[in-house]
């Protein structure tokens, strides 16, 4: 909680303001009813009109005063709560830029987009509820208490003895319904999974014939639902009446004791009407408590998930580097020795004793079976990972010697899973480098093979793509990446399989353009198909982890089988035809 | 940033929807909210949809209540008895005070009054218990049987409609929906019918206890209505700015975490950081305004019913002087003039509530209305088993009947026969296998099995003749021995391990620390793509269908694996009729027809040989010369 309160400083007085404004409210809600009293007990009792208007003029005067501190506390509580909120999520945001992506890994990106939007949001609102109920209903609670001990102590005791069973009687219906809530919001969870999965296979439901038995299944989903809402709702709807009888039950003690005193003409009659109201308030300050409580458990669990994010270690910075102000200059690369595991405990090791160099210009191929650890091996170049043991050196430096901006500076990398943002085609390309000129990126286009069909597009290069690049297709989209990449003028090059959508024919034309212009440039290129790198200086065959083929491609064929393999399973016709 | 590139940023990402941008309700949850503090708490400003049909909507409603007439004639009795009490009880205070003001009040008189007071507040907590218990009976129960026939009827709907509609959006009528309606259910019904009985109730009390005070009260509340509206326009308006700003800022936030590997590969942290930032403020700042005139209904409404419980005070402690009015009468007075627009605001709400329920009930009945998958026809005929013998002819579809998918199309494919398509997405591959086992009926031409018209075979017959693997792997929750096992739902576990030793998944099942018994969660993501399509391709091994329909079965498994996969997929495909679609050419080289489909036509037929021979465009395809996207 401490880390909360820099969130709170530069808003200290809204926060202070808040609270104090509804504590205004309060107190003439309190002092309403003592009023009203005075005006039967003394204006009514001795007949004096004046009086009576005196003091109607004052608690119409206090209902304005109460007004404009109920409004002035509605301001500030928001602009209080809100700010916190903002800053927040700035800092969370920002928090999420400097994750490695191991970090961005173990939350997974859909996880971290709920705790930015819906977690800070219920933050939020808690807060500001809270603000607006902090004071307002302790402070109701404590000064009707007070007001009831001025007026009347003996009548007011019968608080003290109420107060209590109250209390335990509520926190035991929620402490019953409560796990029964949880219990309802699995099966409620269940049941949506059961849609969701439903509508996402209706063909393989019908193509099985299998609309009777998700039926049924349903049909136990909604059953298990319904029984479970039921036994929650059951417990809850005690709240309501249990006030009622204890609200109920103080009035007609109140009535009893305190008409007895009047009668006795120890007390005045005004003074158990406001009491009677005062029984009311203490009440509902109680019932408004329990919900402020309830609510804040919610945010709790919301807190605990931007905590997490808060809290998280990047372990991946580059406050040790060594030599921050070296740049890639060469793009040459070595790997020594390295070794690299997912997970710290895991067993398995996804690279295993890696040795490679490739030197600068050169263009080298990786291929091997889906999950042996291509994408891994080149991701440790512009330290994306860490290695586990072993090192990493681009330009004789260690990876971890650079500043991590100089080093992914140096390094193109076009991801597999890669992405395209809102805005044109123009904007997209820009993020390789915001300052280049409109030839430049023209020329980065034709050497990716994306211009002929940018051209083709009615809006050309101002083409709007919607959301993830959507309006393009799969080939479309990876020669857009790769442009995107080259305006970087990386001195290494990553490809991780990003022309598997794209044609032969074009991808060679883009192998070509490589060799033309990017003839200084190291390229490394990740493959499915054995035709895109078959003309590299190196390839490397990847299997589970390790090397098990380096070489040219005729050296390959001769001496190791994975690769005979994988080229048997491609091209044994081909070449035939 | 400039200013032109703020507003470009807004542009970008402004969504059109600002429904879903609070962050929703998540998954909902049927009724009980807890209490709202004052008039218009929080919510006021959304768009209330208003429903159509208002009249029939309520009429299907109350269909669902029909079966509980009795037990909801029973809670209209205790809402009014519950309602009834709490005014007779609070103005049972009159005679009391009364009683203690005035000469010849005793203890005893005392007593036996308090003793009626409490009964009739016994009365109302009883019918008010009795009236919730029974009622959230009625409508959870209600609320399961409009849930059991929407889910009944959308698995008759047919493929079309899923074709057509938005998923997200079948879901929300599950959740959103339905949501508003057990709300309504819950609480609303009943608490419309208990404020009106109060506000009645209220008014002929006050009037029989003093006219002019009435008067008084009366007249102000058209005044805090007229403060509500003002107060709820400007709210909404700044409500709409906040949830456009939050849309926006929402969109960012979804794209750019989504694409944080990508923004960190080009280094672009600090950019993204400024926009967000900017985003970020202009909400805050729209939010403020927009929470500050949603916060102040409460205040505003509530402190404007302290005037005029002032007011009466004020005025009735006058007229006590002047008119003899009775202390005890003052006292509920004050009371009442305090409540009296209490009820009258939660009317206005609930009308709220009311009519996005309605709205949201006349949207689940559309569903309901759509029309089902035709009923198969009287002569029918079964089929248990068949041969495979699949025959097209002159086959013609469209989705829409202005546009042809596929002209012409006639094939025979025999027992045993691997029949394969290739051709560029939208060439119509994926459209002949959903007419063959009828997901769309054809508008030309015929398909038969074993020589009966698909469209006279029952249609549970025919569909239980194909398996199908599709490309989007779709598991269910569950273990992948049930997953399995959704082929033949009697299969038994040898069965089970078998078809999986066909699929070549037994491999992977086994090294899994559960086996068999490994639970599926959230569409098998703890599965790769791989392992989720031999998991499929096992489904359809183990039902006995002797005709097979694989489209783009294996496109996720690398191609050394897929070669490893290859002699099962022969067993599997040695006794069966095969229709196969992929993308990947070297999957259909060993077929015994490869047809070549472009913009709805059949442009090549052949094996592979043929088809090269031919140096056409499957040539072209095969050679790379042609991009198959």
């Amino acid at each position: 909680m401490k880390r909360y309160g820099k969130y709170i400083k530069p808003y200290l007085y809204a926060f202070i303001l808040g609270p104090v404004m509804m504590v205004t409210e309060v107190l003439g809600e309190v002092l309403l009813p003592a009023f009203m009293a005075d005006i039967i007990n003394i204006g009514a009792a001795n007949h004096d009109v004046g009086y009576i208007v005196q003091k109607g003029l004052i608690m119409i005067a206090t209902a304005f005063v109460m007004m404009v501190g109920g409004v002035l506390g509605a301001w500030f509580s928001a602009k209080a709560s809100l700010s916190f909120g903002a800053d927040l999520r700035r800092d969370v945001f920002a928090k999420i830029q400097t994750f490695s992506f191991a970090n961005i890994d173990q939350f997974s990106t859909g996880s971290l987009v709920t705790r930015l939007t819906n977690d800070i949001t219920q933050v939020q609102n808690v807060l500001m509820m809270a603000l607006r109920m902090m004071l307002r209903a302790p402070g109701m609670l404590i000064g009707a208490i007070i007001m009831a001990f001025v007026m009347n102590r003996q009548l007011a005791l019968i608080f003290l003895v109420i107060l209590p069973v109250m209390v335990v009687a509520i926190t035991t219906v929620i402490r019953i319904a409560f796990p029964r809530f949880n219990v309802m919001q699995v099966k409620l969870d269940a049941l949506n999974t059961n849609i969701q999965e439903v509508l996402n296979s209706v063909r393989v439901i019908k193509s099985f014939v299998r609309e009777e038995y998700q039926e049924e299944q349903f049909k136990k989903a909604n059953r298990d639902l319904k029984e479970s809402g039921l036994r929650a709702f059951k417990v809850v709807i005690f709240q309501m009446p249990l006030m009622m009888f204890f609200m109920n039950l103080t009035t007609l003690l109140v009535v009893w004791f305190g008409g007895n005193q009047i009668l006795g003409g120890i007390m005045q009659v005004g003074d158990l009407i406001a009491f009677t109201t005062y029984v009311t308030q203490v009440l509902m300050s109680l019932m408004m408590l329990a919900m402020v409580l309830l609510m804040s458990s919610r945010a709790i669990a919301s807190a605990r998930r931007i905590n997490e994010v808060l809290d998280t270690q990047v372990e991946l910075t580059d406050e040790q580097a060594g030599q921050p102000q070296a740049v890639v200059k060469r793009g040459r690369i070595e790997f020594k020795d390295v070794s690299f595991r997912y997970y710290k405990n895991s067993e398995e090791k996804v690279l295993d004793g890696i040795n490679l160099t490739v030197e600068p210009g050169q263009t080298v191929g990786i291929i091997g079976s889906t999950g042996c650890g291509k994408t891994t091996l080149v991701s440790m170049i512009p330290r994306l990972y860490d290695v586990d043991a072993g090192e990493v050196l681009v330009d004789g430096i260690n990876v971890k010697d650079y500043s991590l901006r100089h080093l992914r500076e140096g390094v193109g990398m076009v991801l597999q899973k890669n992405v395209l943002f809102s805005g044109t085609i123009l904007e997209n390309l820009q993020w390789g480098d915001e300052n280049a000129s409109e030839e430049e990126i023209f020329a980065a286009a034709r050497d990716a093979q994306a211009d002929p069909f940018v051209k083709n597009l009615t809006d050309g290069y101002h083409t709007e793509l919607g959301q993830g690049g959507v309006n393009v297709s799969g080939g479309q989209k990876q020669r857009l990446c790769i442009a995107r990449a080259l305006l970087k003028k990386p001195k290494i090059l990553i490809l991780d399989d990003s022309t598997s959508a794209v044609d032969t024919a074009t991808e060679s034309r883009i192998r070509e353009a490589f060799s033309t212009t990017l003839k200084e440039t190291t390229k490394l290129i990740i493959a499915q198909r054995i035709t895109s790198v078959i003309e590299a200086d190196q390839i490397v065959v990847l299997d589970e982890g390790k090397v098990v083929g380096l070489g040219g491609h005729r050296e390959l064929m001769d001496s190791c089988s994975a690769y005979r393999e994988i080229y048997d399973s491609q091209m044994k016709e081909e070449v035939l035809a | 940033m400039d200013e032109k590139r703020k507003e470009r940023l807004v542009k970008k990402y402004a969504r059109k929807s600002s429904q879903e941008a609070f962050g929703g309700r998540g998954p909902g949850s049927p009724g009980g909210r807890g209490h709202k503090r004052g008039p218009g708490g929080g919510r006021n400003g959304m768009p209330v949809k208003k429903p159509k049909d208002t009249k029939a909507a309520i009429r299907r409603l109350l269909g669902y209540l029909s079966q509980d007439t009795g037990k909801l004639m029973f809670v209209f009795f205790c809402v009014i008895a519950g309602t009834l009490a709490s005014l007779i009880g609070s103005y049972m205070l009159r005679p009391i005070i009364n009683g203690l003001t005035q000469e010849g009040g005793t203890p005893r008189k005392l007593l036996l009054s308090l003793l009626a007071m409490a009964a009739v507040f016994a009365v109302g907590i009883l019918a008010q218990y009795l009236q919730q218990r029974i009622m959230i009976t009625i409508s959870q129960g209600a609320l399961e049987r409009i849930r059991n026939d929407l889910f009944a009827r959308m698995q008759k709907l047919p493929v079309r409609f899923y074709d057509t509609n938005n998923n997200g959006d079948i879901m929300s009528r599950f959740t959103n929906d339905l949501d508003a309606v057990g709300d309504m259910l819950n609480n609303t019904v009943v608490q419309i019918i208990s404020s009106v009985i109060t506000v009645v109730g209220t008014f002929c009390l006050m009037v029989y206890t003093n006219v002019w005070l009435t008067v008084i009260t009366v007249v102000s509340v058209p005044l805090m209505m007229q403060a509500a509206g003002f107060v709820a326009m400007r709210s909404r308006k700044y409500y709409q700015a906040q949830q456009a700003a939050l849309g926006t800022l929402n969109g960012y936030i979804e794209e750019t975490v989504t694409g944080q590997k990508v923004v960190k590969v080009f280094c672009h942290e600090e950019t993204a950081q400024e926009e967000f930032e900017y985003l970020n403020y202009d909400l805050r700042d729209k939010q403020i305004l927009a929470q500050f005139f949603g916060g102040i209904m409460g205040p505003v409404m509530g402190n404007l019913s302290q005037v005029s419980y002032s007011l009466t005070a004020m005025i009735g402690g006058i007229l006590c002087v002047l008119r003899g009015f009775d202390i005890g009468g003052l006292t509920v007075f004050v009371n009442y003039s305090r409540q009296f627009s209490r009820p009258i605001n939660e009317l206005s709400m609930q009308m709220n509530t009311i009519f996005s329920a309605l709205a949201g009930a006349e949207r689940v009945f559309k569903i309901m209305d759509e029309e089902p998958e035709a009923l198969d026809s009287v002569d029918a005929v079964a089929l248990p088993s068949c041969e495979g013998h699949v025959v097209l002819k002159d086959v013609t579809f469209g989705y829409n009947p202005d546009k042809t998918i596929l002209k012409n199309i006639s094939l025979y494919a025999k027992p045993g026969q691997k029949i394969a398509f290739v051709g560029s997405t939208g060439a119509g591959k994926t459209t002949i296998t959903n007419l063959i086992n009828r997901f769309y009926d054809i508008d030309a031409g015929s398909i038969t099995i074993d020589g009966v018209d698909v469209r006279s075979i029952k249609r549970d017959d025919l569909r239980r003749n194909i398996a199908m693997v599709l490309q989007d792997t779709h598991l269910f929750t569950g273990t992948i021995r049930e997953n399995i096992r959704y082929g033949r739902l009697d299969a038994t576990d040898e069965e089970v391990v078998e078809a999986a030793k066909l699929a070549s998944a037994d491999h992977f099942i086994k090294r899994l620390e559960h086996g068999y018994d490994t639970v599926i969660e959230g569409d098998g993501a703890n599965l790769s793509q791989g392992q989720r399509q031999l998991l499929n391709i096992a489904r359809a091994a183990i039902s006995k269908a002797p005709i097979l329909i694989l489209d783009e079965a294996t496109s996720s498994v690398d191609t050394r694996t897929e070669r490893h996969i290859e002699h099962g997929m022969d067993r599997l495909m040695a006794q069966r009729t095969t229709l196969v679609i992929a993308h990947r050419l070297s999957t259909v080289r060993n077929a015994n027809a490869i047809m070549v489909l472009e913009n709805g036509e059949i442009i090549e037929r052949g094996d592979h040989d043929e088809l090269l021979a031919m140096k056409g465009r499957y040539y072209e395809l095969y050679t790379g010369k042609k991009e198959l996207d």
